[in-house]
């Protein structure tokens, strides 16, 4: 497993420096870590969160945003005609509740059609593993800029370590 | 009571090089007719996000006086960034409301603004300095003040459902965010 201190620095040493979004069990640990670090400012909906990434991207950040799969369908709107339209980039870590079937009945449709909404609107994924972890921040550390627009990594439960000791 | 364009006017000419970020539908394209500059950001989906991007502005550019140019409707289907807005009170955040009482950008249907009083909300919500104006010398008063002072602020100007005869805004929506952001760094 990945210890969230591990995978937030490994983020800020590619530049990440603004981090916002709206938790999930999954992302417990990582937010615990952010908010220790004060780079983590809370947002009210994961819409909100992805515009409040524009404007710092606008301001000279490099944003990240957290979220679980149900809040894709809260933000895709403004994914589409923000983020997308105006080539705002962030980083979309967004927790994989309903992988695999295996999850409370409310995550399983967002669950089994994730990758497929993710790229019926272009926006590029991995999902990060244990073994893939360098290769895979490096992959978002390129496609981010290189493309100028969201790019998602995608975490299952059990991949960063989270809040229980 | 002045028109929405008059407003957008009077705010822009008391603006020097202050980032402005207007919200969707007739307010953008309106605010590109009155006085287009590079400083201004035109949303043109994204409805009920302006104030949202306009914060992830300001708490980045602690320097700046950040000002939103919102709608009524636009806020009412982001009223939960008034929490978020509140919650973290941001010294440099001015959001100017355009309160015609309708979706007008929409075909004129009424919106809650006639019984709910979004400048309350926003008191609630604990913005710092929360007025209401009607008339165009009470604008310029209460809006150079909160220029002056710390906030957030909230200013609900209530406006006609005047329309000007006004295109789209005529620019590629990447280059009104890079010229903003090269405008503003
Ligand atoms: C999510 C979404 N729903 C609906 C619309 C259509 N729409 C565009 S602008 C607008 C009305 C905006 O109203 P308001 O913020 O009050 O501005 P006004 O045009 O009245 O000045 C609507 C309904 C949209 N663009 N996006
Ligand atoms: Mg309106």
């Amino acid at each position: 497993m990945i210890e969230s201190d591990t995978f937030c620095q490994a983020l800020q040493d590619i530049g990440f420096d603004f981090f916002t979004g709206v938790p999930d069990v999954l992302l417990a640990g990582i937010i615990e870590t952010l908010i220790e670090r004060r780079l983590y400012t809370p947002a009210v909906r994961e819409d909100e969160a992805v515009a409040m990434a524009a404007g710092a991207f606008m301001a000279g950040k490099v944003p990240a945003v957290l979220m679980a799969n149900a809040g894709l369908g809260n933000s895709l709107n403004t994914l589409a005609s923000l983020n997308l339209l105006y080539r705002q980039p962030c980083l979309l870590l967004i927790a994989w509740r309903g992988f695999d079937g295996k999850d409370a009945p409310e995550h399983l449709v967002m669950g089994r059609t994730l990758p497929q909404l993710l790229e019926t609107v272009r926006i590029p994924h991995r999902t990060l593993s244990e073994q893939t972890a360098p290769d895979d921040v490096r992959w978002i550390a390129q496609t981010f800029m290189k493309e100028r627009i969201p790019v998602a990594l995608l975490l299952k439960s059990g991949v960063v370590r989270g809040i229980q000791p | 009571m002045q028109s929405r364009a008059r407003a957008i006017q009077a705010v822009l000419e008391l603006v020097s090089d202050q980032p402005v970020i207007v919200c969707n539908g007739f307010p953008s394209r309106e605010a590109f007719k009155v006085k287009d500059r590079p400083e201004n950001f035109y949303m043109t989906g994204s409805m009920g996000m302006a104030a949202a991007i306009g914060l992830g502005v300001a708490l980045n550019k602690p320097q700046k006086k950040v000002v939103v140019l919102d709608g009524d409707g636009n806020v009412l289907m982001g009223l939960g960034t008034l929490a978020t807005v509140g919650a973290l009170k941001p010294k440099n955040f001015i959001h100017v409301v355009l309160d015609n009482e309708v979706y007008g950008s929409g075909g004129n249907q009424p919106s809650y603004s006639r019984v709910v009083k979004l400048d309350q909300i926003a008191k609630a919500a604990g913005y710092v300095n929360v007025e209401r104006v009607r008339e165009r010398e009470d604008l310029v008063y209460e809006f150079k003040d909160m220029l002056g002072k710390d906030g957030p602020s909230l200013l609900l100007v209530k406006v006609t459902e005047q329309v000007e005869d006004v295109p789209w805004v005529p620019l590629p929506p990447a280059q009104i965010a890079e010229r903003f952001r090269k405008a503003i760094a």
